[in-house]
C-alpha cells in the first residue's frame, strides 16, 4: 500500500509534464499557436521560454527528489530512521545555487523592461514622431481620437495641447483603433470613468489605464493584420464584453483609412474641402 | 529569554487547582459559548471556518458553471435566485460571485483557521502554558468575526453584493454609480474587512505576547517547535501589515460616505454622472492594500508550514531537516514579504523604475521558499514514513507547493507579467499555493490534532478516500489553468468566449469545473469524518501519534489550565529515533534523562550545533 502512495505522488508530476509536452500540438499555448506579432512580444517569449526551461528542470529534479525519498522512506524495516538533523554543506549549496538562478533571471530581463518602460532608454520611442492616437476606455468600450493627419508635433508642448484638448479636426472612432504595421506608434491610454487595461494579446501588451493618468503605450506590430484588444482590469459588469480591434495595415491602407474617416465625418454633402473649420 | 519563574511545588498546585475548581463553576454559555479559554476559541474558530470552506467553495462553483455553461439555466437556485434572468447568473452577479469567493476564503476561511484555529489552540499547548496571555481579549477576536459574517451575508441584499473584486480598487469601489455592487453592498464589505481585522489583531498581539512571555521553563527559542515560529513570524506581520489595510478601508469608507478624495481624481464621468471634484490618486489604494495584501499571502502560507514540519517529522519518525535554517527561511520570507508589494503593480501605471526594485525583491524571496522545500524533503530522507493521512496530506503540501512556487517566478520577470498579468495564469498559481499547499496542510492538521482536540481519533480511511479525491480534483481544477493564463485568457470574464482567441478554451474551462465539482464533493467527506468522529472516533490516549510536542504530554482533551504538571523542557521537540530514547524511537522534550545520557546528549547537541 505504501508503494502505491509512492507511484500516486509520482504519476501527478508525469501527467503534468506530459501535459506540458503536448500543449504546442493541442493549441494550449500562446495566442493561435503563433510567435509574438511584436518585437518586444518575441522577446517575453524568449523569456518565458527561458524561464519555463528552467521551471521544467528544477520541477523534474525536485519531484524525482521526493520520490526517492518517498520509495526509500516506504521500505519495511524495524530500523530506526536516520538521526540528523541536518548538513551544514547542503544548506551552503542550495542556497547558493537557486540564488545564483534567481539572480541570473532578474538581471537578464532589465534591458527589455527597460526598453519598454523607461522613456530614456534608446529603444523608447519619440512620441512626437510616433504618436496615432490617444485612446479612452470608459465603461464599456474604446474610444479613439486620432489627430488630424496633417498635424505634426513639434515640440512636447504641442502634444500635451493635444492631449488636454480635443481639436476640431480630430478623428474619432470606437473599439477600432488603426495603426501603421512594421514601425513603432505610440497611443496614449487614458479613462474616463475607472480603471481599464489595454491588453492587446498576440502583440503582448497591457497598460492600466488609470484614472487622472495619460499614459503613453508604444508597441511595434511586425504583421499587417487585425488584433483583438480586451480589457484586463476589472471595470464593471461589462469588463468581458470590450471587444475591439488594434488594425495594423500598410502605411498607404492607413493613409487610406484616415482619409475615409476625415471624410465621413467632415463631409456634409456640399463642400469638399476636408478642413472646413465650421 | 525564557520564563525566569518556574511556579509551584505540586502541593501549591494543587490548593491553586481546587480553588481554581471552586471560583469557576461555568455555566453552558461561559463555558462553551462566551468562552475564554484557547482550547475552546480555537475550536470554535474551526467550525466557522469549515462551515465559510463550504459558502466559499459554493460561490466558486457557481463561477466555474458561468465559465463552463455560459449563459445557461442554473441548476439548483435557477428557478429562485436567478428566476428574474430566466435562470442564467447575471453579469453583474458573477463579478459579485467571484468577489465573495475571494474574500470569503481569504477573510474568513484561511486566516482564521490558521491563526484563529490552530494557532489558538496551540500556542498555549506547545509552548507549556496554560492559557493565552489575554483570554478576554481572545475570545474578542473570536466574537468580533460574527458581526464580519453578518456584514458579508447583509452586502449580498444591496444591489446584488460588492462587485470590485477582493481588491476593491477605485474608482470602481468609490463611485457608487460605477457598478450595481457599489453602493451599500461595498460599504458593508469594507466595514466587514475592518471586523475581520480587528479580530486579527487581536489574536496577533496575543499570540505575540504568549510566546514572548510564556513558555515553559526550559523552552528556549530555538527549543520551539516550528509551528509556535510560524506562528509568531506570522503575529508580527498581521501586527505590521493590518493597520494600514484599515487606514486604507477607512479612507475609502470616508470617500463613498463623506465626500473625502483620497482615491478618486478629478474629472471622473462615471456613468454619465457629474464629472467628480477629485483631487485623488487612484495608485494609492493600490499601494496601502498590497502593502496589507502581500504580507497576508504569507500570512496564508506560513503556519500551515510549521504545521506540516511538524507532522512530517512525527510521521517519518525523524527531525526535521534543518531546524535552524528552517526558522530563518521563515523570517526571510515574512521580512522580504514587505517589501514585494508591487509586484501586484507592475502594469498598473505606477514609476516603471519601482518595476525594477520590486521585481528584484520578489526574485530573492524564492530563495527561502525553495530552501524550505528541500528541507522538508531532507526530513523525509532516510525517515521511517508512515503513510497515514496526515502524512499524505503533508506530502501533497510539498509536492504542490514546488508547483505553485515555480509558478510565481513568471509573474516576478516584469516582462512575462505583463502578458499573464491578470489573467488565469495568477489565478494557478496563488491557488495552487493557498488550495495545493495551505489547505493540504489544513486538512492534514486537522486529522493530526483532532485527537488532542476530542479524545478520538478521525478515521483513516475516510482521511484517505477524501485526500485521494481532493487532490486529483483540486490538480485537474488548477493545472489547467496555467494554460489557460499562457492563452490569455483573462480573469474575472463573465464569458471570455465573446473573443475568438479564447473560443478553444471552452472544453479545457468545462474539464475544470467538473474537476472543480468532483474537488467540491470531496469535502463533504472530510466534513462527516470530522463531525462523525467527534461522537463516534476510536478513543485515544494522550499521544496517539507517539509526537514530540508538549502538546502531547497533556491530557487529550486537556481541561481547563492544560497540563496536570507544569512542564519542564530539556531538549527541541524533533528527537525522534534518537540513541538515547530507549525503547521508544522518539524522546520527548520534557523526559528527564539520567547524568550520563545527559553528557551524551550535549555532546552530540554541540556537534550538531556545530552543523549549522
Amino acid at each position: 500500500m505504501k508503494k502505491f502512495w509512492c507511484l500516486f505522488f509520482m504519476f501527478w508530476p508525469i501527467i503534468g509534464l506530459i501535459a506540458c509536452a503536448i500543449s504546442p500540438s493541442m493549441n494550449w499555448g500562446f495566442p493561435y499557436g503563433l510567435p509574438a506579432g511584436s518585437p518586444l512580444g518575441e522577446r517575453i517569449d524568449g523569456l518565458y521560454y527561458m524561464i519555463l526551461a528552467l521551471v521544467l528542470i528544477v520541477f523534474t529534479g525536485t519531484q524525482i527528489g521526493l520520490g526517492y525519498v518517498l520509495w526509500r522512506g516506504s521500505e519495511e524495516t524495524d530500523e530506526r530512521a536516520w538521526y540528523t538533523h541536518g548538513s551544514h554543506s547542503l544548506e551552503v549549496i542550495w542556497s547558493i545555487v537557486p540564488a545564483g538562478i534567481l539572480l541570473f533571471i532578474a538581471l537578464y530581463q532589465m534591458d527589455v523592461w527597460a526598453e519598454y518602460r523607461i522613456q530614456d532608454n534608446k529603444n523608447f520611442p519619440n512620441q512626437l514622431e510616433t504618436t496615432v492616437a490617444e485612446v479612452t476606455a470608459r465603461q464599456f468600450e474604446w474610444r479613439i481620437r486620432y489627430p488630424a493627419p496633417d498635424r505634426k508635433f513639434a515640440t512636447r508642448a504641442d502634444l500635451v495641447t493635444w492631449l488636454r484638448n480635443p481639436q476640431s479636426d480630430d478623428l474619432y472612432s470606437v473599439n477600432d483603433i488603426r495603426v501603421p504595421a512594421g514601425k513603432k506608434v505610440t497611443i496614449h491610454l487614458r479613462t474616463e470613468d475607472v480603471q481599464h487595461s489595454f491588453f492587446v494579446p498576440v502583440l503582448r501588451i497591457k497598460q492600466d489605464a488609470v484614472p487622472g493618468k495619460v499614459i503613453p503605450v508604444w508597441f511595434e506590430a511586425t504583421r499587417a493584420d487585425q488584433y483583438e484588444l480586451l480589457c484586463a482590469e476589472l471595470c464593471g459588469w461589462g469588463h468581458y464584453k470590450m471587444k475591439a480591434r488594434v488594425w495594423a495595415q500598410s502605411q498607404e491602407e492607413y493613409d487610406a483609412y484616415l482619409k475615409q474617416l476625415q471624410h465621413d465625418q467632415f463631409d456634409d454633402g456640399v463642400s469638399s474641402a476636408e478642413n472646413d473649420e465650421d | 529569554m525564557s520564563t525566569a519563574h518556574p511556579t509551584a511545588q505540586t502541593g501549591d498546585l494543587e490548593h491553586a487547582a481546587h480553588e481554581h475548581a471552586e471560583h469557576h463553576e461555568l455555566g453552558f454559555v461561559s463555558k462553551y459559548v462566551f468562552s475564554t479559554d484557547h482550547k475552546i476559541i480555537g475550536i470554535q474558530f474551526l467550525f466557522t471556518t469549515l462551515l465559510m470552506m463550504m459558502v466559499g467553495g459554493a460561490l466558486a462553483l457557481a463561477v466555474r458553471w458561468q465559465l463552463a455553461f455560459p449563459w445557461q439555466w442554473m441548476p439548483f437556485v435557477g428557478n429562485t435566485i436567478f428566476a428574474e434572468q430566466g435562470g442564467q447568473i447575471s453579469p453583474e452577479f458573477y463579478t459579485m460571485l467571484f468577489t465573495m469567493h475571494a474574500t470569503v476564503m481569504i477573510f474568513l476561511v484561511i486566516i482564521p483557521v490558521l491563526a484563529g484555529a490552530f494557532g489558538n489552540f496551540l500556542i498555549p499547548l506547545m509552548i507549556g502554558a496554560d492559557d493565552m496571555a489575554f483570554p478576554t481579549l481572545n475570545m474578542l477576536s473570536y466574537w468580533f468575526m460574527w458581526p464580519a459574517i453578518a456584514l458579508f451575508g447583509a452586502s449580498f441584499f444591496f444591489g446584488g453584493g460588492p462587485a470590485a473584486g477582493w481588491t476593491s480598487y477605485p474608482v470602481l469601489s468609490a463611485i457608487r454609480d460605477a457598478a450595481p455592487g457599489s453602493g451599500w453592498a461595498q460599504t458593508c464589505w469594507l466595514l466587514a474587512v475592518t471586523f475581520v481585522g480587528f479580530s486579527s489583531m487581536m489574536g496577533s498581539i496575543n499570540y505575540l505576547t504568549t510566546i514572548i512571555n510564556m513558555r515553559a521553563p526550559g523552552m528556549t527559542l530555538f527549543r520551539m517547535p516550528l509551528t509556535i515560529w510560524a506562528m509568531f513570524i506570522t503575529a508580527i506581520l498581521q501586527a505590521f501589515a493590518l493597520p494600514v489595510l484599515t487606514a486604507a478601508g477607512f479612507m475609502l469608507v470616508f470617500e463613498r460616505t463623506f465626500g473625502f478624495t483620497f482615491f478618486v481624481p478629478a474629472g471622473v464621468i462615471v456613468n454619465n454622472a457629474a464629472p467628480t471634484v477629485g483631487g485623488g490618486q487612484p495608485l494609492l489604494w493600490q499601494h496601502l492594500f498590497w502593502f496589507y495584501s502581500h504580507p497576508a499571502v504569507y500570512i496564508m502560507l506560513l503556519p500551515a508550514m510549521g504545521m506540516v514540519s511538524d507532522m512530517l517529522s512525527c510521521m517519518c519518525r525523524k527531525p526535521v531537516f534543518g531546524y535552524k535554517p528552517m526558522v530563518y527561511s521563515m523570517a526571510a520570507i515574512a521580512g522580504l514579504g514587505f517589501i514585494v508589494w508591487g509586484h501586484h503593480m507592475f502594469a498598473s501605471g505606477m514609476n516603471p523604475a519601482l518595476g525594477m526594485t520590486f521585481m528584484v525583491s520578489t526574485m530573492m524571496i524564492a530563495l527561502p521558499s525553495a530552501i524550505k522545500v528541500f528541507n522538508w524533503i531532507g526530513t523525509m530522507w532516510g525517515g521511517r514514513l508512515q503513510f497515514n493521512a496526515v502524512m499524505l496530506n503533508c506530502i501533497a503540501f510539498v509536492s504542490l507547493f514546488i508547483v505553485g512556487g515555480l509558478s510565481g517566478l513568471f509573474m516576478a520577470a516584469v516582462p512575462v507579467d505583463i502578458y499573464i498579468h491578470d489573467t488565469y495564469f495568477i489565478v494557478a498559481h496563488f491557488h495552487y499555493i493557498l488550495f495545493g499547499s495551505t489547505l493540504f496542510g489544513v486538512f492534514g492538521a486537522i486529522q493530526f490534532w483532532f485527537p488532542k482536540m476530542f479524545g478520538r481519533m478521525m478515521n483513516d480511511t475516510l482521511g484517505k478516500w477524501h485526500f485521494a479525491i481532493t487532490f486529483i480534483g483540486a490538480n485537474g481544477a488548477f493545472f489547467p489553468m496555467h494554460m489557460l493564463g499562457v492563452a490569455g485568457m483573462p480573469r474575472r470574464y463573465a464569458d471570455p468566449y465573446l473573443h475568438p482567441y479564447l473560443n478553444h478554451l471552452l472544453d479545457m474551462n468545462r474539464f475544470i469545473t467538473i474537476s472543480a465539482i468532483i474537488m467540491g464533493l470531496a469535502q463533504f467527506i472530510l466534513l462527516f469524518n470530522f463531525v462523525y468522529s467527534i461522537f463516534k472516533g476510536k478513543k485515544c490516549g494522550r499521544n496517539p501519534w507517539g509526537a514530540n510536542g508538549l502538546e502531547w504530554t497533556a491530557p487529550s482533551p486537556p481541561g481547563h489550565g492544560n497540563f496536570d504538571i507544569l512542564p519542564v523542557v530539556f531538549r527541541g521537540p524533533y528527537e525522534y529515533a534518537s540513541p538515547l530514547a530507549g525503547e521508544d524511537d522518539f524522546l520527548m522534550q520534557t523526559k528527564f534523562l539520567p547524568p550520563e545520557d545527559r553528557a551524551k546528549e550535549a555532546a552530540d547537541h554541540d556537534e550538531v550545533e556545530g552543523k549549522h
